[in-house]
């Protein structure tokens, strides 16, 4: 038997939700398994659509049901299921152990109250300290992130801090209670580049104390700059998954690549497929994929290592879920294309 | 050569847009008799030209008075000073048909795209509204039009019958494009054109954008955030801070060799796409001053990681930095964590919260760091940062610096004026 301390933080397998529109039913997460451990950072990437913010509020059960459903699957945090757990439970995990940062942090605040009272209130529900003790607290966890002159800004409303600065409170308001894991769903996209770079520097920081970070973004160079793994999504499904080093020095599943070629170059316009004509069969990346086969509409293609020497196990070793991968054909071509596509093998002219 | 071919052979060669020395403010007014107490200095001396067929990127942080200057040359803002001319006329100057027509040959395209469209027209309405505002009463000709421009932007004709919440934010973004067509513009203002949307569908609409510009020679003023989408997409560049241009020449130049030390930051603040190269950009605080009390001289100085040290002393330029690093977050107001608790203040906390040695090697740096130190126990942060200031001049601080050309580049910066000390970086 393995101790508490060897298990992962977080584990999801096989998660599938489903949202039900009047129309139709969207299977926007399809089966997706990882892992996280702590202190680790992982990075979900993919366009949007794919399931990736989806992903991250099933976790925790965030996504109000109907019209969404948890199908199947089961997530495990330090031992404990949480998929389709009463509410109480949920918001015990949600407010002390697993917190959630989105991309606009006026969300996360109250405008009528100041975020003293917010940041006091939020603490006390979670420890019996007396109201003065939890100011101190607060005026700390606003040092913490950044804040200048916490002090004096604790007294402040939400709309008085900018952009960056609320973004920042709103960290402070998910660190309260000292979580073991963060949901970061684009946390720096709606930032200035200067105030995203204390961002990035401040979530190191707090990985480097052994939280973990599920971090949300279509930015690779966030991405480059804080993932120790990433996991690259399409169609509600996981294509590729490995260490952020293998995974940018070689991009090997056909959608990776083409989602890293785009990243910065002005692409001519090609077919997409549209979300609703993506197939809930077979490889979902298939109607775009040039070198799609009749085979890959037969089943979801499993993992397979992409360094063929390993077996595939999910240890965290880079693997892409594409049946040319498999004993019986050549990924040759697919992985020609890897390098080319590499955003860390780009010649930056920057420096 | 007729007279008239004459005289549009001469234009050619003029730039299409020149704005000069433009300066657009906001009062602060107090009470309700609405006296001004002071001014947003938003746009404070901005000078660029866009030239017929190209693309001029306008970068900075907000608060840069990026979009306040597209506002500005748009007519949407009221000028407080300088001039913005539009195909060699000024455009305040403008009435009637000439106005009209200045409004005809420069079109917007915003950020969101949700917010460009009436949710009660079909994108065929909204797209042949403004020939409808500018006179075309043919209903047949007005729907050709945009049937054959839906086409172009990847649409079909049959699309033009449907809502814009049936579309995705990509397509709509499209059909703002194709909106701001239809009137056969020769400029474009593109105020963070493709924020809103992920990065193919972003490539999607900078690609379209990049043929239309070849297709109908329409120049570009492109407003943007983000370097990597300015890099690949403009031929040249306008760096702005606090209300003024800091640097402006062509992509290549300015982006891959910059001048300014504002610029180098804002560039070493994207990371990198390499993992294993992890280093961010730090400049003196992180805070940016008020845009109604800016810094005086050059309105970097209070985060340049460049300042210039006074000429009479003699210093490391690491170690120059960390004691302006010292200066500027005292003036601030702001400490770090380590010495917020007033009993811990000791000096030898404070000088390792900057990174500063236990005694400096210049004797006139030594006494000044020392004397603020002892100040600051007693708690005066600002007046720490005033005996630095005073013992400590930089002439960043005392002059504006004027616009000096080095290689193909504009930048305002004293370390390229050869009059002043500093040397270029």
């Amino acid at each position: 038997m393995t101790s508490e301390r060897d298990s992962p933080l977080l584990t999801v397998e096989n998660l599938r939700t489903h949202i039900h529109t009047d129309q139709r039913t969207v299977r926007a997460v399809d089966g997706v398994s990882f892992k996280i451990d702590r202190g680790e950072t992982v990075c979900l990437v993919g366009q949007s659509g794919s399931g990736k913010s989806v992903t991250c509020e099933s976790l925790t059960g965030l996504l109000p049901q109907p019209p969404a459903e948890f199908v199947s699957g089961s997530v495990t945090f330090e031992g404990q299921e949480l998929l389709n757990q009463d509410d109480s439970t949920l918001r015990a995990v949600r407010g002390k152990h697993i917190a959630h940062l989105f991309q606009n942090p006026q969300q996360a605040l109250d405008p009528v109250y100041s975020v003293g009272d917010q940041l006091v209130e939020t603490i006390r529900i979670h420890e019996d300290v007396s109201k003065r003790a939890a100011r101190e607290r607060a005026i700390e966890l606003l040092r913490q992130v950044g804040i200048p002159n916490a002090q004096r800004r604790i007294d402040d409303y939400p709309h008085e801090f900018s952009g960056g600065m609320a973004q920042r409170v709103a960290l402070a308001l998910a660190l309260t209670t000292d979580p073991d894991l963060l949901i970061a769903d684009e946390p720096t996209t709606a930032v200035d580049v200067t105030v995203q770079a204390r961002l990035i520097e401040l979530l190191r920081e707090l990985t480097k104390d052994g939280m973990a970070v599920l971090l949300v973004t279509h930015d690779l160079r966030v991405v480059a700059s804080l993932a120790d793994r990433i996991l690259v999504m399409y169609g509600g499904t996981i294509l590729e998954r490995g260490p952020i080093e293998d995974v940018f020095a070689q991009p090997s599943h056909p959608y990776t690549q083409a989602l890293f070629r785009s990243y910065d170059q002005i692409d001519s316009r090609q077919e997409r497929v549209s979300r609703e004509d993506i197939p809930t069969s077979g490889c979902r990346f298939q109607g775009e994929c040039q070198h799609a086969v009749e085979a890959c509409t037969e089943e979801r293609p499993p993992f397979y290592p992409v360094d063929q020497k390993q077996t595939a196990s999910d240890n965290g070793q880079q693997e892409v879920s594409c049946i040319f991968y498999n004993e019986k054909r050549n990924p040759r071509s697919i992985r020609a294309a890897a390098s080319e596509a590499s955003p860390s093998m780009r010649g930056e002219t920057d420096d | 050569m007729t007279d008239t071919e004459h005289a549009s052979a001469k234009a050619e060669t003029d730039p299409l847009l020149a704005v000069e020395e433009l300066k657009t403010h906001y009062p602060i007014t107090k009470g309700w008799l609405r006296r001004e107490v002071g001014r947003v200095r938003a746009v404070d001396g901005v000078s660029f030209t866009v030239d017929r067929g190209e693309i001029v990127g306008l970068v900075g942080e907000s608060g840069s008075g990026k979009s306040t200057t597209a506002e500005s040359i748009l007519g949407l803002e009221e000028i407080t000073d300088g001039t913005v001319s539009f195909d060699g006329k000024t455009v305040t100057e403008l009435s009637g048909r000439q106005l009209r027509e200045f409004r005809r040959r420069v079109q917007l395209i915003v950020q969101d795209p949700e917010e460009a469209f009436s949710p009660r027209m079909t994108i065929g309405e909204a797209v042949a509204e403004p020939l409808k505002l500018h006179g075309m009463v043919d209903t047949e000709r007005r729907q050709r039009i945009v049937e054959d421009l839906l086409e172009r932007i990847g649409l079909s004709a049959s699309d033009t019958q449907r809502y814009p919440h049936e579309f995705s934010g990509g397509e709509k973004q499209r059909i703002a494009i194709a909106r701001a067509l239809v009137l056969n513009p020769d400029l474009i203002v593109a105020d963070e054109p493709t924020s809103a949307l992920d990065s193919r569908v972003e490539a999607d609409v900078l690609s379209l954008l990049k043929d239309i510009r070849q297709e109908f020679d329409i120049s570009v003023l492109f407003i943007s955030h983000d370097i990597d989408v300015v890099r690949r997409f403009c031929d040249s560049v306008v760096v702005m801070y606090l209300g003024k241009v800091v640097e402006r020449g062509p992509v290549e130049t300015v982006l891959e060799s910059p001048s300014h030390p504002y610029t180098k930051v804002l560039l070493d603040s994207v990371p990198s796409l390499d993992p294993s190269d992890r280093t961010l950009a730090r400049p003196l605080t992180d805070t940016i001053p008020d845009p109604a009390e800016p810094p005086s001289g050059c309105r970097f100085h209070t985060r340049c990681p460049a300042l210039i040290p006074p000429e009479e002393i003699t210093i490391e330029s690491d170690l120059w930095r960390r004691v302006a690093a010292l200066r500027f977050t005292l003036q601030t107001g702001e400490l770090p964590a380590t010495l917020a608790d007033m009993e811990q203040r000791d000096a030898t906390r404070i000088r390792d919260a900057f990174d500063l040695p236990e005694q400096l090697p210049d004797e006139t740096v030594e006494q000044a760091v020392s004397e603020a130190i002892t100040t600051l126990q007693d708690d005066g942060t600002a007046a720490a940062s005033e005996q630095l200031a005073v013992a400590l001049p930089t002439v960043c601080e005392r002059e504006t610096p004027t616009e000096r050309t080095t290689g193909n580049a504009q930048v305002h910066c004293h370390r390229y004026d050869p009059d002043k000390p500093g040397e270029p970086l």
